[in-house]
């Protein structure tokens, strides 16, 4: 039934999501797209695209997607992948809230308590590494296009690549600008030649 | 007393006008929760801001939980996390419905064919900079490197990489504390 895994999937990767949205994006991608095979690495890599340049959190915007397209994907009808947006969506909150309420109750004295102090430096040093993983996975094919079959489409993707990369790291542009411009630079290379 | 129907149209209104993530909720959280309405001072603000980052989930949501939960107990809670995440889920839907009626659309195509390299950038960009945040140095780089392989390589799912960064953690945590009582 796939209602039930996607809601204890999403229930895991509400639980392990630690530093941010492109964390849960590592951890949706491993679940939904390498170990499932839900969704293929364009559709991820478009929901991703779409999430970062519609209003909302990161996380939840690509547990709504996911679990619509997943759903329909399955071959259920639209209102059927509506119901499991909503389930992917909720299933990625309800521990981590449950669990905030907790720390409201009692356990804000021990945020500076040693050991959890370190547990979470270590963490935060240790998210990067699945951030570049979730970078690494994503190239592939499907995103760049292929050297042999589509040299055109390869070369221009690494141009954006290359574009992009370095204005969001040298100039700190607007990621929604960036995707805009790259959307657009699809556009004229590929809708009009 | 603060009012449910207020605290909804706070959040809601964070929701709606925040692109590009949790973080980028900072500042109109920040205006309109302390600025505007009062409801907590900026110290309170920075703790809560600071439990949010340390916890598992989405960073947004959890703020709309404390806060409300600060402000108006459980009710409270669910009412700002409504708020928050309504018109997102909304607009999601109705782009993913429509997006899928549009897949085999030549001209769609071709702007999703160079948006998705840069995607990949946008995701490969802020890995040097929360290096820098998280203070990676030559001692722990290690970490950030094996864990990258093992996802990348062995398809070792991020999961026991973040348990085992915890218990890892907390052991090194317990130990080198326990050295500094002692000296």
């Amino acid at each position: 039934m796939i209602f039930l895994r996607l809601f204890f999937t999403f229930l895991k990767i509400g639980v392990f999501s630690f530093g941010g949205g492109l964390a849960t994006i590592a951890l949706i991608q491993h679940d939904v797209v390498e170990d499932k095979g839900w969704l293929t690495t364009q559709e991820f890599t478009d929901i991703v695209a779409t999430s970062q340049i519609t209003p909302g959190p990161v996380g939840i915007n690509t547990a709504t997607y996911t679990g619509y397209t997943a759903v329909v994907n399955a071959g259920y009808p639209e209102w059927m992948g509506v119901l499991g947006a909503l389930t992917a969506s909720l299933a990625t909150i309800l521990l981590p809230v449950i669990m905030m309420l907790v720390v409201c109750k009692l356990l804000m004295k021990h945020k500076d308590n040693p050991i959890v102090a370190t547990t979470l430096s270590l963490l935060r040093v240790a998210i990067v590494g699945l951030i570049a993983a979730a970078a690494l996975l994503m190239v592939s094919t499907e995103t760049f296009g292929s050297y042999q079959t589509a040299p055109l489409q390869f070369f221009v993707s690494i141009g954006i690549f290359i574009a992009v990369f370095m204005a969001s790291i040298k100039f700190k542009a607007s990621p929604i600008l960036l995707i805009l411009l790259s959307g657009l630079a699809g556009l004229v290379v590929y809708g009009i030649f | 007393m603060v009012r449910l129907h207020q605290l909804f149209w706070s959040f809601f209104k964070i929701g709606t006008f925040t692109i590009g993530g949790g973080y980028a909720m900072i500042p109109l959280m920040e205006k309109e929760l302390v600025d505007n309405r009062h409801w907590l001072d900026r110290e309170e603000f920075l703790d809560l801001m600071a439990v949010s980052q340390a916890l598992p989930g989405i960073f947004a949501v959890h703020m709309a939980t404390s806060i409300g939960y600060r402000l108006r107990g459980i009710p409270g809670t669910l009412t700002a996390i409504a708020g928050n995440i309504l018109m997102p889920i909304a607009i999601i839907l109705c782009l993913a419905i429509g997006f899928r009626q549009l897949r085999d659309n030549a001209l769609f195509e071709a702007v999703f064919k160079g948006i998705r390299p840069a995607v990949v950038a946008l995701i490969a960009a802020p890995v040097f900079n929360l290096a820098r945040t998280a203070r990676i140095n030559l001692r722990n780089c290690w970490i950030p490197l094996v864990a990258c392989l093992l996802i990348y390589l062995l398809g070792v799912s991020p999961v026991w990489i973040v348990l085992a960064t915890i218990l890892g953690g907390s052991l090194y945590g317990y130990l080198t504390n326990r050295k500094e009582v002692s000296s």
